[in-house]
Formats: C-alpha cells, sequence, structure tokens
C-alpha cells in the first residue's frame, strides 16, 4: 500500500489489523488505538480519502490503497490547515485523540464543506475525546471550513 | 508588556498535530518482551488451581507466572486511614474478588502471542457469594478479607444529633446516589520496565512519576538513586492514574525474572475493570430550614463503595466531609460515612475525587428545599450564601475557605443565562402542555484544591544561548504547563517561551515532585517556578552589577532586549547569554549556573468557586434529555492563560453532564461488569453536548503571590448537580421532586409515571 | 483486541467466493465492510479459521433503476447509499435510514449486504428492507434464488441465507408519492437504536418496520393493520407494540420499548402524512 505517499510492502499475519501495520510495518505511531469495541475514533486514518476506523480493517484489505495518517498532513514544516485550526483553537489536551480527531475532521470537510455546528458534532459522533469537552475542537473544525472568506483547502488532503 | 492573563497558543502542541505524541505503547525499547495478564472472571471465588502449564508451551511465551511465584508483598492502602489490613496482592494467590482482577502473568514475544496464550490458562474457581450492594456488604454477611475481619474499610462517625432539626418548618429527606463511573482517559494503562546496571528504570503512565519512583522503592526494597522513573506523553489521567496499579509496578519484577525489558499495555476492555472506579456513593440527604428559605441544618449520612480492596477510594468521604456545606452559611450539620468493599472494581479519586458528590448533594437538596417552600431556587441560594465580607470564612465543619465572591457569581450567571427569560419560557411550554419540556437547574458550588497544601519543586537556569530551562515536579498530561510555566518564567526574565524549554517527568532530571492531580499544579509547580524566575532575575543583576562594576539597584532589566544595563545607560549593559556564560550555566542539572531551584510550599489549600446553569429540554413522552445550555461562571482566582483555563472548564463541564445524563458503571447481582467496553459504557461524544457559555471571575487568593487557584476540576463540580437539577426541574410540575443519575430516558419516563400515579 | 488466528482467501469474483465457501463450510465467514464481523473477531466472539474477503468485487457494488424497484448490490457501503441521487428519489427512506448507521468512519466500510446478512435486529437497514416489502437475492452453487425480506431474518444473527450462499442483490421498490420516516432512538448518536421506525405509507403502500423489538427486525401488523382499516396515527400506534417480544439489555426493560414503539410509530406515522 502507499503511505503518505510512500509506497512499501510488508508480509504479516492475516490478522493483522491496519492500524497495527501502520503502528509496527511501517513505523508510524501516531495513529493510537484507544478501544477495541470501534467505538472511539483514536484509530483513524484516510483511505483512499475517505476516513476509516484503522482498527475495523484488515490490513490485507488495504491491500493497495492509499493511505494518509496524521504524519502525511503537513508538507515541508508547514501544517496542514485542519492541524493550524486545531492549534490556535486550542483543540487538543493530552493529544491522544487528536490524530483520529484531525483526519476525521478532514473527512468531514471534504462531505460537508461548510457544515453547520450540529453538522460538525454528528459527524464528529464516532470520536471520542475526554479532555476537551469538544468544545474548541468543533470550533476549530468550524474555522478551518470558514477559511476566513478564503477558498478552504481544509477538506483536502493531498 | 505582560505575557500573563494571555491567550496564548501552546508550545506542545507542533509535536503533537504533526507527529503524535509519544505514548507508553509508542517507546521503542529493543529486546522487550510482552506481558499479558490473565483475569478473573468472577466476581468472588476460591482459585482452587490454576493452570498455566499449556499456555507455558504456546508460540512465543518466554514465562509463566502465577500468585505463588510472586514474592513481592501485597500493597497495604497508600492511606493510612484505610484499614491496613486488606492488602492487594500483585497476583491473586487464594481468592479473587472482583471480575478482572489478575492472576497470571504471561511474559511472550509479542502481544498478540500473549493473547493467544491467555487462552490456555484454565482456572478452576470454586464460587463464593458475590456481594455487590453497598448495604448488602455491610452486614458481613460475606465478608470479603478474612483478615480484616469486616467488609467495612473506613468508618467516620462524627456524631448525630437527635435535635438536628429542632426549629426547622420544613425538612426535605432523600436518598441519592452518586452513581460508579469509569474514568476513561482515551490512552488505557501502560508500563515498562528494564534493570540497567542494578538500577530499575520504569516507564510509567502515570500522573505521579516520583510517587510511583517511591513506590516502586518500598515494593522491591532499592534506594532511591536505584530507581528512575520516567513518564513519556501521557493520554489523560484524571485522578485514576495518580493510583499505583501492581498490573504496572511488577513489570519490573517480570524483567528481572526473565532477563530483559517488559512492556505491557491493556485492551479498553481490561481497562474498564481494571482502572480504578471513581464516585460510588449512597448518600441519605436532609436538609431543614425555615418557610422563607433559611437553612437551619443539614446532614449527610454516606456510604462509600470501596470495591474489592482498599485503594483510594475509600477515602472519598474524607473530601466529602470536608465542602459538605458548600458556599452556604450553615448552622448545624453532621456527616457520617462507611466505606465498605464489595466484589467490584475498586474506587479510586477520579475529577473532582469526593467534591463533586459534596456539591452534587447540597445543591440537589437546595433546589429540592426551593421546591417544597415554593421559591425560587436562585432566590433561597442567595439567602444562604457566604457573602464576601466574611472571608476567610471558616465552615460548620471547620473548612476554612481563602477568598470567595459567590453572590457576583450568582449575579453573573443569572445574568448570563436571561434566567427571567429562561423562567417565561419554561411557563410558556408548561401553558402550551406540549411534550417538550424545558427544565433549568443551578448550583453555586466551592471546591478545594490542593488539598493540605502540598509543595512542589520548581527551578529556572538560563543558558549561554540566551535560552532558558524549566524543571518541574508537576507532571502534565494535556494541562500545557509547557506553555504556562514558560509564561510564568518569560514574564521575568522576557525570555521568548519558545525559548524555554520546560522539563518534567524524569526522575533523573527532576528532584522532587507531587505531580499532576488535585488541581495542584499552578498554586504549587506554577509559583515555584514563578519564584525561581524571580530569583534568577535577582542574581543576574547582582552578576551583572559585579561584572560592570555598578550598583544593583542602578541596574534595570530591559525585557525586550533580553539585557541588563544601567539604567539611562543601554550600552553598559549585559545580555541574558553573557551572563550565562559567566555563571558557568551548563544545562546539566548541576548547582553552577545562572539558576535557582525552589521547593515551594504553600501554607494551604485554595476554594476556586463558580455558579452553574444547565437549561435542558425534556421529551415527556420518551424521557430523552437534551442539553440546549450550559452556562458556567467560574473563579479561580488569577489565570495565567485563559486558553487553558478554558479548556480545563471544558472537559470538566462535558464530564459532568455525562456523569449527569449517560455514564454508569454497571454489575448484575452476581458481579458481572455490564458496562464493560466503550459501546456499553455511554462515554459522552460531541453529538450529546452544546457548545458552552463561560464566564470568567477572577478574585485572586492571598494564599500565594500569584493569586492562583486549582481550576482543573471545577467544571465537573459545578455542573454535574446543574444538569440533574434541570432535569428534575423540567419535571417538577408534573409531580416529579427527585431523578437519580444518570438521567436515562427511561428513569425519566418511570419518574414520570410513578409521580401521575 | 487482537482475533484469533485464521487463513485469509480473496475472491476474484461472486462465483469464486460460493467455491470458497463450499470448499471451507461451517469454517468459513464472508469478509465485505467488515464492520459487523471484525468487531466480533476482536473479543473473539466469533473465531472463523477462514475469511473470505468479496470486499474487492466491485461489479457488486451498484444502485440501478431496474424499473419499478431500485437495485442494490450487495456490496454497496452505507455512505454510497446514503449519497445516492437515485435513492433520495426513489426509495427515500433507504437514503435516510442508511445516513444513521453507526458513525460516518463506519459508513465509509460497511455494506447494505454485509449488514443484512448479518441479520442483528438492533441494525438499522433489516427493519428498513423489511417494511419496504424489499427482496434478497442469493447466489449459491445451485444458482440463484430470490427471499422476500419476510422470510429473510430467521433468528438473532439468523438468516435464510446457506453456509454456500453469498447475497448478491437487495432490491427495494420505489415508494413514489407514499410518505415516509425514520425514527432512531438512542442514548447517543453512534449508538445502535434502543427502538427505531422504518415506516412508509400511502401510494398503496403500507410498511412499519421495528428496529430493537425482538429477536429479528419486525413489523408492526398490529399497527399496519389498523391502518388498512382507517386507523388514525395515534390509533393505529397504540398497538404498535402487540405481538412483538422486545428484549430487555442495559439500555431499556422491554415495557420502556414498548413504550418507546408506541410514540415513536405515532411521530413516523405523522410524519408520512398520516
Amino acid at each position: 500500500m502507499t503511505v503518505n505517499g510512500t509506497k512499501q510492502e510488508h508480509d504479516v499475519e492475516p490478522r493483522t489489523l491496519l492500524v497495527q501495520y501502520i503502528r509496527q510495518e511501517a513505523g508510524l505511531t501516531g495513529t493510537n488505538i484507544g478501544c477495541d469495541t470501534s467505538s472511539c475514533g483514536a484509530c483513524t486514518l484516510l483511505v483512499d480519502g475517505e476516513s476509516v476506523k484503522s482498527c475495523t480493517m484488515l490490513a490485507a484489505q488495504a491491500d493497495g490503497a492509499d493511505i494518509t495518517t496524521i504524519e502525511g498532513l503537513a508538507k515541508d514544516g508547514v501544517m496542514h490547515p485542519m492541524q493550524q485550526a486545531f492549534h490556535e483553537n486550542h483543540a487538543l489536551q493530552c493529544g491522544y485523540c487528536t490524530p483520529g480527531m484531525v483526519m476525521a475532521s478532514i473527512s468531514l470537510l471534504k462531505e460537508h464543506p461548510n457544515p453547520s455546528e450540529a453538522e460538525v458534532r454528528e459527524g464528529l459522533e464516532g470520536n471520542l475525546c475526554r479532555c476537551t469537552g469538544y468544545h474548541n475542537i468543533v470550533k476549530a473544525v468550524l474555522a478551518a471550513a470558514g477559511g476566513a472568506g478564503q477558498k478552504s483547502t481544509a477538506g483536502s488532503a493531498s | 508588556m505582560s505575557i500573563l492573563g494571555n491567550r496564548v497558543m501552546r508550545t506542545e502542541d507542533p509535536k503533537f498535530l504533526t507527529v503524535g505524541g509519544r505514548y507508553l505503547d509508542d517507546l521503542d525499547i529493543p529486546g522487550a518482551a510482552y506481558v499479558t495478564y490473565v483475569r478473573s472472571t468472577m466476581a468472588h471465588a476460591r482459585l482452587a488451581a490454576v493452570d498455566a502449564s499449556e499456555a507455558a508451551g504456546a508460540p512465543g511465551v518466554v514465562a509463566v507466572f502465577t500468585g505463588a511465584d510472586v514474592d513481592l508483598e501485597p500493597l497495604a492502602p497508600a492511606i493510612v486511614m484505610l484499614n491496613q489490613a486488606v492488602r492487594t496482592p500483585f497476583l491473586a494467590r487464594d481468592t479473587v474478588r472482583y471480575v478482572g482482577e489478575p492472576i497470571v502473568a504471561i511474559v511472550s514475544e509479542t502481544r498478540a502471542q500473549g493473547m493467544d496464550a491467555a487462552e490456555l490458562v484454565f482456572v478452576d474457581y470454586e464460587p463464593l457469594p458475590a456481594v455487590v450492594d453497598m448495604e448488602a456488604a455491610l452486614t458481613d454477611e460475606t465478608v470479603l478479607h478474612a483478615e480484616a475481619g469486616t467488609n467495612l474499610i473506613l468508618d467516620m462517625q462524627f456524631g448525630r444529633s437527635d435535635d438536628l432539626f429542632e426549629g426547622c418548618d420544613v425538612v426535605v429527606t432523600q436518598r441519592i446516589l452518586n452513581q460508579r463511573v469509569a474514568p476513561c482517559p482515551m490512552e488505557v494503562r501502560a508500563a515498562a520496565a528494564t534493570w540497567e546496571d542494578g538500577r530499575l528504570v520504569h516507564y510509567a503512565c502515570t500522573q505521579m512519576p516520583h510517587g510511583v519512583k517511591e513506590t516502586l522503592g518500598q515494593v522491591y526494597g532499592l534506594e532511591p538513586a536505584q530507581v528512575r522513573v520516567v513518564a513519556p506523553d501521557v493520554g489523560g489521567g484524571f485522578g485514576a492514574k495518580g493510583a499505583n496499579y501492581t498490573e504496572e509496578l511488577m513489570v519490573g519484577w517480570l524483567s528481572k525474572q526473565v532477563g530483559r525489558p517488559v512492556r505491557w499495555v491493556e485492551t479498553r476492555s481490561e481497562s474498564m475493570v481494571g482502572l480504578g472506579h471513581g464516585r460510588g456513593q449512597i448518600q441519605d440527604a436532609e436538609l431543614g430550614g425555615t418557610r422563607d428559605g433559611k437553612v437551619l441544618a443539614y446532614r449527610l449520612t454516606v456510604i462509600q463503595d470501596s470495591g474489592a480492596y482498599g485503594w483510594f477510594g475509600g477515602v472519598l468521604p474524607f473530601m466529602t466531609r470536608t465542602m459538605l456545606s458548600g458556599v452556604y452559611d450553615i448552622p448545624k450539620a453532621e456527616f457520617n460515612s462507611q466505606s465498605v468493599m464489595t466484589n467490584t472494581t475498586p474506587t479510586v479519586a477520579y475529577r473532582g475525587a469526593g467534591r463533586p458528590e459534596a456539591t452534587a448533594a447540597i445543591e440537589r437538596m437546595m433546589e429540592m428545599y426551593a421546591a417544597e417552600i415554593g421559591m425560587d431556587p436562585a432566590e433561597v441560594r442567595r439567602k444562604n450564601l457566604v457573602t464576601s465580607d466574611r472571608f476567610p470564612f471558616t465552615t460548620v465543619v471547620g473548612t476554612e475557605y481563602d477568598a470567595g465572591n459567590y453572590e457576583r457569581a450568582l449575579e453573573l450567571v443569572l445574568e448570563a443565562s436571561d434566567y427571567a427569560g429562561l423562567r417565561a419560557e419554561q411557563q410558556r411550554r408548561r401553558d402550551a402542555g406540549g411534550p417538550k419540556q424545558l427544565g433549568i437547574g443551578g448550583s453555586i458550588y466551592v471546591e478545594i484544591t490542593n488539598y493540605g497544601g502540598s509543595g512542589e519543586f520548581g527551578s529556572l537556569e538560563v543558558l549561554p544561548d540566551g535560552s532558558a530551562e524549566v524543571r518541574t515536579g508537576t507532571s502534565p498530561h494535556g494541562q500545557g504547563h509547557e506553555t504556562a510555566w514558560a509564561m510564568l518564567a518569560s514574564e521575568q526574565t522576557g525570555i521568548p517561551i519558545d525559548r524555554i524549554k520546560v522539563v518534567h517527568g524524569d526522575t533523573d532530571l527532576v528532584p522532587t515532585g507531587g505531580g499532576t492531580a488535585g488541581s495542584r499544579s499552578a498554586q504549587a509547580g506554577g509559583v515555584a517556578v514563578h519564584q525561581a524566575a524571580v530569583q534568577v532575575v535577582d542574581k543576574a543583576k547582582q552578576l551583572a552589577a559585579d561584572l560592570l562594576e555598578a550598583n544593583p539597584d542602578d541596574l534595570v532589566l530591559d525585557k525586550v532586549d533580553g539585557r541588563f544595563h544601567v539604567a539611562g545607560t543601554p550600552s553598559a549593559g549585559k545580555s541574558w547569554s553573557e551572563l550565562a556564560a559567566a555563571a558557568g550555566s551548563a544545562g546539566d542539572g548541576g548547582d553552577t549556573g545562572l539558576k535557582a531551584m525552589v521547593d515551594f510550599k504553600p501554607p494551604t489549600a485554595t476554594f476556586p468557586f463558580g455558579a452553574h446553569i444547565c437549561v435542558a429540554e425534556v421529551d415527556t413522552e420518551t424521557g430523552k434529555v437534551t442539553v440546549e445550555r450550559l452556562i458556567a461562571v467560574d473563579d479561580a482566582g488569577t489565570i495565567i492563560n485563559p486558553l487553558l483555563a478554558d479548556g480545563q472548564i471544558h472537559g470538566g463541564l462535558a464530564q459532568g453532564v455525562a456523569q449527569a445524563l449517560l455514564e454508569e458503571v454497571r454489575y448484575d447481582d452476581d458481579g458481572n461488569p455490564v458496562t464493560a467496553n466503550l459501546a456499553d459504557y455511554a462515554f459522552i461524544s460531541a453529538a450529546e453536548l452544546p457548545s458552552f457559555e463561560t464566564v470568567r471571575m477572577e478574585t485572586p487568593t492571598p494564599v500565594n503571590e500569584l493569586g492562583v487557584k486549582g481550576i482543573g476540576e471545577s467544571g465537573t463540580v459545578g455542573s454535574t448537580p446543574a444538569v440533574q437539577n434541570a432535569v428534575v426541574d423540567a419535571l417538577a410540575h408534573l409531580g416529579v421532586r427527585h431523578v437519580d443519575m444518570p438521567a436515562t430516558p427511561e428513569r425519566v419516563w418511570r419518574a414520570i409515571a410513578d409521580a401521575s400515579a | 483486541m487482537i482475533p484469533a488466528q485464521f487463513e485469509y482467501e480473496r475472491a476474484d469474483s461472486a462465483d469464486a467466493a460460493i467455491a470458497l465457501l463450499t470448499q471451507h463450510g461451517d469454517d468459513a465467514k464472508l469478509l465485505a465492510g467488515g464492520h459487523s464481523l471484525l468487531p466480533l473477531m476482536k473479543l473473539r466472539l466469533a473465531t472463523p479459521s477462514v475469511l473470505i474477503d468479496v470486499g474487492r468485487l466491485r461489479d457488486l457494488s451498484y444502485i440501478n433503476d431496474a424499473g419499478d424497484h431500485i437495485a442494490i448490490g450487495a456490496l454497496t457501503r452505507h455512505r454510497d447509499i446514503e449519497t445516492s441521487d437515485v435513492l433520495a428519489k426513489e426509495v427515500p427512506l433507504l437514503a435516510r435510514a442508511a445516513s444513521f448507521v453507526g458513525d460516518p468512519q463506519v459508513r465509509h466500510r460497511g455494506t447494505i449486504g454485509g449488514s443484512l446478512a448479518h441479520g442483528d435486529p438492533a441494525s438499522d437497514l433489516p427493519a428498513v428492507v423489511l417494511a419496504l416489502g424489499g427482496t434478497l437475492v442469493a447466489r449459491g452453487p445451485s444458482g440463484e434464488r430470490t427471499i422476500a425480506a419476510g422470510d429473510f431474518f430467521q433468528g438473532f444473527l439468523e438468516t435464510a441465507l446457506a453456509p454456500d450462499e453469498l447475497l448478491t442483490e437487495i432490491r427495494v421498490p420505489k415508494t413514489g408519492s407514499a410518505g415516509w420516516s425514520f425514527q432512531k432512538f438512542n442514548r447517543r448518536a453512534m449508538d445502535w437504536a434502543i427502538v427505531g421506525v422504518a415506516a412508509v405509507v400511502g401510494n398503496g403502500t403500507t410498511g412499519v418496520g421495528l428496529v430493537n423489538m425482538g429477536s429479528t427486525p419486525v413489523r408492526a401488523s398490529a399497527t399496519e393493520a389498523a391502518l388498512a382499516s382507517g386507523a388514525s396515527a395515534s390509533d393505529a400506534a397504540a398497538v404498535a407494540a402487540e405481538g412483538t417480544e422486545p428484549p430487555a439489555d442495559l439500555n431499556a426493560t422491554p415495557e420502556f420499548r414498548e413504550h418507546l414503539a408506541r410514540v415513536l410509530v405515532r411521530r413516523a406515522l405523522e410524519e408520512c402524512g398520516v
């Protein structure tokens, strides 16, 4: 599969989950595991541009796919608009849910470029956070969508 | 140009946002084997046999250990108030006392192999009666710990007088359940350990690295110099990671047995039964007063669920009693409690640790009393507040509050919520009689932070390149201390915060520390850093004076340019880097250099306060409750960084709504946990919450020179009763006088049905 | 957290999948989106020794106007159903219901076929297909057959599919001018329904399906009968729970579920314009 633009190949046990492949084989530990019932979304990354809970996918199912993780967003030291919005709005505290939350938010904006607050909250129903109370996360996503009048690229992650 | 009080973005963020934090499971520990614990599936049983022989031969298994193999002394309760005869074994030997209790440790090459091998362990249980109900446990019909002889682990009887409510026109009584909840930090527990030249190096997913170091020293019989604890990035704690868990502590022992590093990370399902739970009180509350709203007496009787062992939870009622009378001047009050053991996961500190329980009780009773006498609850509260001219104020149970302005907090929350408008809307809906009714619930709270006035270490050193390094004994796991302490140091020195590094979490680099819990960090650790910075500026000034052959009183610090110079003669000066070089700063933790090390001991705790209002819509046909608005006025004294302060409040508010409406740890009658994963446990999501309306008040505390109090737990203390009160208020016109938490749709529906029956 | 070991086979055609099912028998399970199966496997509640991945059979992902009905390939993802213009026009109840399944990440992977074949009475789509009077197409070693939705769900996690059959297509009638409503009552937005209602009334059609009111999705047959004899929304809804055996669980007692069914059916019927 291609991970953050780099093609790579590994042999794994069939039962290897995509999140384990990313963390172990690909060595990208930004994506986290937060539960074992597909509830928390900490493991969210993009598969072919769409948000997926990587704990609920076998690495084998992602064979040949184009994967984007949190590590693949910033370009040449410049943060992606969603990362920037999270920073400016204090949308992270301990940071554990953050990579999943950012990836889910990017996918959300791609599908709903101009969401209402309610749509943002519903769109993040699958991403749990214990620290922030979600208030600033919602603010960040709305800010990223708003883009201060400019065309926002916050929904793209290429 | 003060940096303090500004919304400064976090210096921590870029790393977390671009590559993610480095949490314990992310650490690269070459050669490490994994440990998987096999846990009890019975709530109470004798272990007739534990057969791990097949597991021992499974692929990739390095070693297998049972309770008989572990020669570490079972842990006595850390708090001496608790019955010291109740010991927690590292691996259960003869008896298991809760579902989830560790029985076997399997060390394997990979985690997957450990999980596979775990399925090959066969445990022969001889069931014993499971005691889940606290009152049943109090009868001692089934005693959990023979050595203790009783299930009562802490009995606090302060007296009960028959005439407490003499003179009261009205007495309202209610049994209130403050239900058990699960802290659920997003990162579960994890640990790793290795031995380097006889030294134990332990990686801890903890809120208190120095506390872990001390405990490891006791457990392994090691001198302090022989133990190093490193806390990497930690994904949330909320009090539950302040405890010392046997699964973590014994990783060092396992490492010694197998001769290589050993690491552990649990699954979420394990965490739901292995990480300590929060709250768990049955409260019998009685409040008495006059017909015109003056409270005369209050009694709270608590049964606290300690769970199967004596961890921190048994002590929570002590904190509850400390904050018994809340913001009110109540002439007479009584408190008694019994902490009892049950065949459930032991309880620990969880965001507020005994104080949300106190506030939830008194705030529920104040609204019940108001309803009984037909007075607006805001009015009743106002009549009984400790007024701002009475501080420091000693409450009826002897707690001394530092500074407060509860009337102002009430005024602000009524204004911010448009209280009159809300009551009008509520009445409109009642008159219209439709299914969706409005409830307005309030709470005014005061809470105790940095209980006991614990002290903290802080140091600052300026380096020859002009940058600076802070070392702190606090242990942030989301609170933003790297930014806040840098701000404090920058305020005094003028060195920009992006040139100030903050070191924490490594006991080799920081000599002592109290960690981060109980909302202690700013008022202990922050003040220590501030004082160190003040001292460094002073030392620098002295040194500059020597070098410039000037009088120190003639020197000024130009914070923008980072130079000390003779007032009026900018050219005659010395920069921070020049001074640091002259002082021999090496950044190695040694004694030389332009540095100061402070051990700050505050005289006492501090008491943040506030007032919250929740506006809730209740669908009376389905029982569904929607929080429409949550308005929070909070005063934690001087605020270093409002951005961070708001973040703490938001997190606390969400957990309050969660306890009031959704979350509950449940067991069946046999002690089987029923909510042991995140699909079943109703962990609150963004879709169940509104954006919050926060209002800041700042009444500086006289307790420290910065005027700062703690804020981390305030949101939860205040919001939980506001939300619960809103639900009851929405249904008051239907005859409902109380609904227990969580106010699930079925609970609400039944309350309505029972009231109309 | 980590499933037990299994062998992984990838099917490059529907027939290949069927051949593999026949070969491995009860030891094998089909893997489509994996969002019903993998969670069970991670908790080791399901331990198939062979997984047959049919997720790449893109020719089983389609939404086609077939005249009087819409034909949906079994491997069509919830997200595609949610955003389908064809369904929004012709079977809006299904498009709306799909938007409630799980969360956005689940909808990017989960499929309608996977959901229906799993046969969980608490899932949203089974009750919808039941209310619509849909037809399911299954293919096995001896060829293809159609199964009416009413015959498909046979018990808790049990469907009419044989162990060697692959669900290939779901056919749902166009609902035209009929009113429709989907009501999902849950604790949190991401949860399964405590009780749900899928209703379509009008244009000669009456279908009221109930989510989580039994060991299979069930039709509120007493309500449908009442509507047929001209009852009002209120009166028809009052009998919504008749003939049902709702479960008791963490979130609700059977009694509360019956009450919710009555309330939600009434609201659904009102939204249908009854």
